[in-house]
């Protein structure tokens, strides 16, 4: 069958990663990922199921990925070679819709009993990602024995699958992985002053979840681009400002706050950083209340900020890693009340995946959000 | 004799006029048949203005000589118009370090020893070292500041301010407490224009925002037509009635105006002054070099040269004593320098915007002040009607860059990125945002200790173009930077006769066309 496969080159790696930092997305044309046939991965036991993937899309950690930026702390929990693509709606072999959860936790893993973290149902915090009858890998997308959403078969256990409801669409079905992330993070804090850094998808996913699920009594975006500014509005965003803006609204938002040097005095409770950048990062801390939470989204591998503001302020920062069972089923509703189908602004068929690719890191500046790949007439499947 | 004011039918044989650009000019060719009002040729000047002033003080109207008001032991408050006036800023001795010199000089001689003297702000920011020596002179400012006995007006003060009662109309009356406290409060005023001055001194200069209010506000600006015209407008009603509030709450004021001729410009920019046909070889050989060394001059650089310029402004009067009469006098003064008749408005009005107004000293004239100075006061220079009749189009040159002084315009950058991304509807933006920009702690902090313009002061400079804004069917700016002028809620033109086109979509084909040329200022009496 037809696949894009990563596999361990560490030459082509190099290369990707210069190609990365040059353009983004240029990782694409001269990294390890390349389209070819594969066989269709095996039904790895009981409780699996093929899936046929209609609409895989192409994320933030994607596209790291791709362009050699990802941080080598993944390594162990990866397994090559594997396909990527983790945001799928796809049709079991009867014909029902699914969109696959793809952390691949205990239950997936065949692992008895399951880890304290899945006990707990808070299974993306899963112990045992590199452990069980598969190989390493932290979710659908990054592990050898599941294969991936940009193929035209990947196998998923029971427990991933979410049967799509009738008249959703595709469109729709596929953002409900980012959907999800959204729903996480927004239900981590109990503030009600709220500044989201950066309106790409997961920025969108995490306004719409904010405006959705908490009631803000402010809801701050900074967005770079025109498209971004428009959807943050739409999405629920009291205030939509440029990036360099931000300390200033919050500053007007947020009564009483004063600027002493480059940091506000006070701030809004809860900073959701989108970017996960050095500079987002470092912004957060800048209009983050004292004893407020930063809540990172963005994968922001290794950075160097200056964190006196934070021990002096007491504030917090917080990883946002995928999502619960809960979280995920939320997301259905949360894609439909949102209508963000309206994120998915370009399909791509597999063949033209460097140019999907390419499309993708570009998205902001090309007006676009959410780039998938189109697999509903692709042929090929072994 | 100097020349008064003249209405110019553009014919074939005229030359390009002359339009102001910031920093720079455009000439342009207007079309065969539109008008362009110059304004009157400088008076002469005082032959003596210290005299003038001497006598002024002695002779004064409707009050007792000033030394027959000053007794030892005596409170006496001078205070003096800020750094908004005149324009651009008058080469030295200005007005008034002539005038409290004078003052100063009648007071030791009675002595009088409990003197202060207050920079009447009102909401503006407080003035520089250099500004304020500019203005008082070397020794008048080593005689006070040291010792605290030269301040500033510092509106959200609250133990310096005294709340004195209401008017009938139920304005609150709120100056300055040392002001309101002393046995003679003299006010030292530059009256540039016809809406400075009179009571709007101390009842605007040295009021807090809980006073002006009640007058800085949209109706009150849609119900001036003009400001300009103190008869005609309600900001100068209102101003009148807590004035008058004033005096019987027991302050006695001593008001000290001076006008000025129309000398605006020094030497080397002496084509500025010039109806463009009357240019000599000289005059063009100045006009080339300065546009294209300016051409060549990054904006910045350019900016500081253009602000370098300190006007030839000379003293053309001076009349001392109550305030009402001694108003009355300068405002025909004013008139006489500035005043020119035109017959009949026009469809599309157009105007080249300098580089500076009263509120860009030494800083960038930014959007929210293009606005202003096109709308509010440009367009207010008018008596009896405005320029451009109900529905027209007005046309501006002005780059209009996206760009704020962060120091002196903080509220206004928050201004002009949220609230005119929302609206640019005058009462609505003052029903929604007013309040919580003129009570935000940190634009206060900045008023008071830095040199920032009150937080609420960009909500006035776009109320002063509401009465515009009103009457207007479009305003279309040419040379500005397209997203700052649309932001402001107007058309981006890339040359004359694009925005000429483009207001013909408004006003219809074969429009009366109409160019203020201004400045030297001028004030259109216009009859219909």
């Amino acid at each position: 069958m037809k696949a894009l496969v990563f596999e361990r080159s560490l030459p082509r790696f190099a290369a990707a990663r210069v190609a990365g930092t040059l353009a983004p997305g240029g990782g694409a044309r001269v990294g390890p990922l390349r389209l070819t046939d594969v066989d269709p991965p095996e039904l790895p036991g009981p409780g699996w199921k093929r899936v046929r993937p209609r609409l895989a899309g192409i994320c933030g950690s994607d596209l790291a990925t791709v362009d050699g930026q990802s941080s080598r702390y993944f390594e162990p929990i990866v397994s090559f070679p594997f396909v990527p693509g983790h945001e799928v709606v796809g049709e079991l072999d009867d014909g029902t819709r699914v969109v696959v959860q793809p952390t691949l936790t205990c239950a997936a893993r065949g692992v008895e009993p399951v880890c304290a973290q899945c006990a707990s149902g808070n299974t993306n915090r899963c112990e045992r990602t590199a452990f069980g009858h598969l190989e390493p890998g932290l979710q659908t997308g990054y592990c050898a024995d599941t294969g991936g959403g940009w193929s035209l078969s990947l196998v998923a256990h029971e427990s991933q699958l979410y049967a799509v409801p009738d008249g959703m669409s595709d469109e729709t079905a596929v953002m409900v992985e980012p959907a999800a992330c959204g729903v996480h993070a927004a239900l981590l804090t109990a503030a009600s002053e709220f500044a989201v850094i950066g309106a790409g998808t997961l920025g969108l996913c995490t306004i719409a979840a904010l405006r959705t699920l908490t009631t803000p009594h402010v809801l701050i975006a900074a967005a770079k681009h025109p498209a971004q500014k428009q959807l943050a509005r739409e999405l629920g965003a009291d205030i939509v400002v440029e990036p360099d803006g931000l300390a200033r609204a919050v500053r007007r938002a947020v009564p009483g706050t004063m600027v002493a040097g480059g940091q506000l005095t006070s701030g809004v409770d809860a900073v959701f950083d989108c970017v996960g950048s050095e500079s987002s990062l470092a912004q957060a801390l800048e209009v983050v209340a004292p004893g407020g939470t930063i809540v990172l989204l963005g994968m922001p591998g290794r950075v160097s900020v200056d964190l006196t503001s934070l021990w002096h302020r007491e504030v917090s920062v917080r990883g946002a890693y995928t999502y619960t069972n809960d979280d995920f089923a939320k997301a259905f509703d949360l894609v439909q009340d949102a209508r963000l189908e309206r994120l998915v602004s370009g399909l791509y068929l597999l063949d033209r995946w460097k140019e999907a690719i390419e499309h993708a890191a570009d998205a902001g500046r090309r007006g676009a959000v959410k780039i998938a790949f189109d697999l509903r007439n692709e042929r090929g499947l072994s | 004799m100097p020349r008064p004011g003249f209405v110019l039918d553009v014919d074939r044989s005229t030359p390009p006029t002359l339009f102001w650009h910031g920093e720079g000019f455009r000439l342009e060719r207007l079309p065969t048949g539109s008008r362009v009002i110059y304004p009157p040729e400088p008076l002469d000047a005082l032959n003596d203005p210290d005299e003038a002033i001497r006598r002024a003080l002695l002779e004064p109207l409707d009050s007792e000589p000033l030394p027959a008001l000053l007794k030892p032991g005596m409170k006496l408050t001078i205070a003096f118009d800020d750094v908004s006036l005149p324009l651009p800023p008058m080469r030295q001795p200005d007005n008034r370090q002539r005038v409290i010199e004078a003052v100063l000089d009648m007071a030791a001689a009675a002595g009088v020893d409990d003197v202060q003297l207050i920079a009447a702000l009102a909401l503006h920011r407080r003035m520089t070292e250099s500004e304020l020596r500019h203005a008082l002179g070397d020794r008048i400012y080593d005689a006070f500041e040291p010792h605290g006995l030269l301040t500033q007006h510092d509106a959200e003060d609250p133990a310096g301010m005294l709340h004195l009662g209401t008017t009938d109309e139920g304005e609150d009356v709120e100056i300055n407490k040392r002001a309101a406290e002393s046995d003679l409060l003299v006010y030292v005023n530059i009256n540039l224009v016809a809406m400075d001055g009179g009571h709007k001194s101390v009842a605007t200069g040295l009021a807090s925002y809980k006073s002006l209010r009640h007058h800085h506000n949209v109706r009150t600006m849609q119900h001036s037509r003009s400001f300009m015209d103190q008869h005609r407008s309600e900001l100068h009603s209102s101003n009148w009635r807590m004035g008058r509030h004033l005096k019987a709450a027991g302050v006695k004021i001593f008001q000290i105006e001076t006008t000025l001729n129309t000398n605006t410009f020094p030497d080397q920019f002496a084509f500025l002054q010039k109806r463009e046909w009357e240019w000599k070889a000289r005059d063009r050989a100045s006009f080339l070099a300065v546009s294209k060394s300016l051409g060549r001059t990054p904006p910045r650089l350019a900016r500081r040269i253009f602000h370098s310029i300190n006007a030839p402004h000379e003293m053309t009067s001076v009349q001392a004593g109550e305030v009402e009469a001694v108003h009355a006098r300068t405002t025909e003064n004013v008139y006489r320098q500035q005043l020119v008749e035109v017959s009949g408005q026009t469809d599309i009005l157009t105007m080249g915007l300098p580089y500076i107004c009263p509120y860009n000293v030494n800083s960038v004239m930014n959007p929210i002040l293009v606005m202003c100075t096109g709308l509010g006061y440009f367009f207010n220079l008018y008596r009896n009607n405005p320029l451009v009749r109900p529905g027209g189009v007005l046309i501006l040159s002005h780059p209009t860059p996206w760009e704020f002084d962060p120091v002196f315009h903080p509220s206004y950058i928050d201004f002009f990125e949220q609230v005119l991304a929302e609206t640019t509807d005058p009462l609505e933006i003052e029903a929604k945002y007013e309040e919580s920009f003129a009570t935000d702690p940190w634009y206060i902090h900045l008023y008071r200790t830095g040199h920032a313009y009150h937080g609420v002061h960009p909500f006035y400079m776009w109320y002063w173009g509401a009465h515009a804004l009103d009457h207007l069917g479009g305003v279309i700016i040419v040379g500005g930077d397209p997203a700052a002028v649309r932001r402001l809620g107007f058309k981006p033109a890339s040359t004359m006769r694009d925005a000429l086109e483009m207001a013909t979509d408004v006003v219809g084909r074969d429009p009366s066309i109409t160019h203020l040329h201004c400045p030297p200022l001028l004030m259109a009496d216009v009859s219909v």
